[in-house]
């Protein structure tokens, strides 16, 4: 089969005919430019439905009481959907968490910038490795290395301020945004 | 053969080789070669498979956020329509989407009756397109059940109750549909699965439909078959072009519809829950179902209605030989084409019908309508297969392009 494709013919008569090939490049470049810009957008508008719609963001803030909680005990509440470790820490936490050289630390962090006050601390209950939710919030739960939590999935074990201080899980606990909205009682959100 | 043209090279040509996926593609949207003479009525295909894809991207985003349930199914719905981000969009989109699809191939339909597309050799490419419309008829009433409205609520019941019209088996029929005694929260859940899987069933019968089309190529407004090359154009540039254009004007009605009158089409009373207790004074389908509904009601016998109403989608499956006449295009069959007319019109009447409520007149002229419906296809085709003189048609696409020719050959065959 050496015959030319219908294709090829069409395209040499048009070397014949004179095309304007300017103006046939400026259509075609406007043309497809257009497409891509409106294409783009619409596809954005599509792909934005599967973001946190407006119901899922008005959920986004919880008050705690913290009055029912001794000094020792831990509570954990849901806030966005994950959960939320309170621990009213003993003295002899507080000074753990104190008594620790920066500088030996992976993830640099003083206890006092962790906390509003000493005695409560707040952290996100979310292992910063792959997520699972670490062991230390109930009273016969293993607490790890440093008395703070130990995450069962892959062994990191975080301090009496929710530090990241052994283990494969790169940060420290999050601090969620809170403020004391009365002395006992916290707004998370 | 080595010096076939487009050899392809480098990654693209590697694979290929292995997997001839550029060829394909070469062979059926580029180099494809396409009558010359195809006119703005051979659009309709590729507009519905552009809308097939734009219902199957926003139902599969919709599915997300939509609960199948009896008790959430309709706070869902609104949920997507307040709270989610350009949910209104979405919904109103694939709202929309299902009633241009109907025009679309309503239209595509129209186009094959009149120019003949549906007549040898291209009689499976019809069926699987009357395969497609039964599907697509089944997927968007399903489709219309999920808001759970009052219309969606009692669209459901008097749809599946049809079925009760069948002597013995119907009312068995019907509780088996519901997965109950009433159209309830297993009809739901049912009917939601089967709205997800139908648009995918309807994309391998496209496929297939593809298959058959390009077997032969495209039919054309005249008729007849191409002779040589001088006949075609490659399908890239001209008709992916053509096509592309075409596209840009239908998204504009399309949307149109979407962002000024999104409700248009729709019926307000699918905004009320379903209330199992309470039956909306003026029930009427969807619009794409009217001429269809208007059958049903024409025909005073329950059994005899239902059956007329399969009846008038059926009877196309078999229209390659109903329509047996050598000649393809109406443009060269007098009384066919007059014929065609009166049908087309018969529909619209139908559909018009089918919105007023069945009482008075409206009752007499859907029984004309329905009578002339089936007349149409059963009776006048068969007759003008038989008896129809046909007027001279030119003797290739070429031939008739260079339009002036065609037309003095035209007169004077006329004048001998
Ligand atoms: C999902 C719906 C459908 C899609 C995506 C689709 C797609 C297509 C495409 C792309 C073409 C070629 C372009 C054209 O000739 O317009 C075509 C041709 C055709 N379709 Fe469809 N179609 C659909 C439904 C139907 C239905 C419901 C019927 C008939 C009852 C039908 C009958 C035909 C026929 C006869 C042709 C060949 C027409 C000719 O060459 O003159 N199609 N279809
Ligand atoms: S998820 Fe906690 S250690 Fe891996």
């Amino acid at each position: 089969m050496d015959k030319k494709s219908l294709n090829d013919k069409l395209v040499e008569s048009d070397k014949t005919q004179k095309v304007d090939s300017e103006r046939r490049d400026f259509l075609f470049m406007t043309t497809t430019g257009l497409a891509l810009a409106g294409g783009a957008m619409a596809a954005w508008s599509m792909i934005d439905t599967m973001n946190p719609a407006k119901d899922v963001l008005a959920l986004s803030s919880t008050e705690v009481d913290l009055s029912p909680i001794e000094s020792g005990q831990s509570l954990t509440v849901m806030w966005r959907g994950k959960p939320i470790f309170i621990r009213h820490r003993t003295k002899d936490e507080i000074k753990q968490a104190r008594n620790v050289l920066v500088d030996d630390l992976t993830h640099k962090s003083l206890d006092e910038e962790r906390v509003k006050k000493p005695e409560w601390l707040v952290v996100v209950g979310v292992c910063t490795h792959l997520g699972c939710v670490p062991l230390g919030q109930k009273v016969g739960d293993e607490k790890g290395e440093f008395g703070g939590w130990f995450c069962p999935c892959h062994g990191s074990h975080y301090d009496t301020s929710g530090r990241i201080r052994k283990g494969p899980a790169p940060l420290n606990l999050d601090v969620p945004p809170y403020e004391f909205v009365s002395d006992e009682i916290i707004k998370i959100g | 053969m080595s010096t076939e043209k487009n050899e392809l090279k480098g990654v693209t040509g590697w694979i290929d080789k292995r997997l001839p996926v550029f060829t394909f593609i070469n062979h059926n949207l580029r180099d494809y070669p396409t009558p010359k003479n195809l006119s703005y009525f051979w659009n309709f295909g590729s507009l519905a498979g552009v809308t097939l894809v734009i219902m199957i991207v926003t139902g599969i985003l919709l599915a997300m956020q939509y609960t199948a349930n009896a008790d959430l199914a309709f706070d869902s719905v609104e949920r997507i329509m307040r709270d989610v981000n350009n949910g209104w969009l979405l919904r109103y989109i694939h709202m929309n989407g299902a009633s241009m699809f109907f025009i679309v191939v309503y239209i595509h339909i129209f186009r094959g009756l009149y120019y003949g597309s549906f007549k040898a050799p291209r009689e499976i490419l019809w069926i699987l397109g009357v395969l497609i419309l039964l599907l697509m008829m089944a997927t968007a009433f399903m489709g219309y059940v999920l808001p759970w409205g009052q219309m969606s609520f009692w669209g459901a019941t008097v749809i599946t109750n049809l079925f009760s019209a069948f002597p013995v088996i119907g009312d068995y029929i019907v509780t088996f549909l519901w997965g109950g005694f009433s159209v309830d929260n297993p009809t739901l859940t049912r009917f939601f699965v089967l709205h997800y899987l139908m648009p995918f069933l309807i994309v391998g019968v496209v496929a297939l439909h593809i298959v058959a089309l390009h077997q032969f190529g495209s039919n054309n407004p005249l008729g007849i078959d191409v002779k040589s090359e001088g006949d075609t154009i490659p399908f890239h540039p001209y008709y992916t072009v053509k096509d592309y254009f075409g596209l840009g004007v239908f998204l504009i009605i399309f949307f149109g519809l979407v962002f000024f009158a999104p409700n248009f089409l729709g019926h307000p009373d699918n905004y009320i829950p379903a209330d199992p207790l309470v039956t909306p004074a003026h029930i009427v389908p969807e619009w794409y179902f009217l001429p269809f509904y208007a059958i049903l009601r024409a025909v005073p016998d329950k059994l005899m209605g239902v059956i007329l109403m399969f009846a008038a989608v059926m009877v196309l499956f078999v229209l390659p030989w109903l329509d047996t006449h050598k000649t393809r295009s109406a443009q060269f069959r007098p009384y066919y084409k007059q014929f065609f007319w009166l049908f087309f019109i018969d529909c619209l009447i139908l559909g018009w019908v089918g919105s007023m409520p069945a009482e008075g007149i409206y009752v007499l002229i859907s029984r004309i309508a329905t009578g002339y419906y089936f007349l149409f296809f059963l009776v006048i085709l068969p007759i003008l297969s038989r008896y129809e003189n046909t007027r001279t048609i030119p003797t290739s696409i070429a031939a008739s392009v260079l339009s002036d020719k065609f037309v003095n050959e035209k007169t004077s065959t006329e004048n001998i």
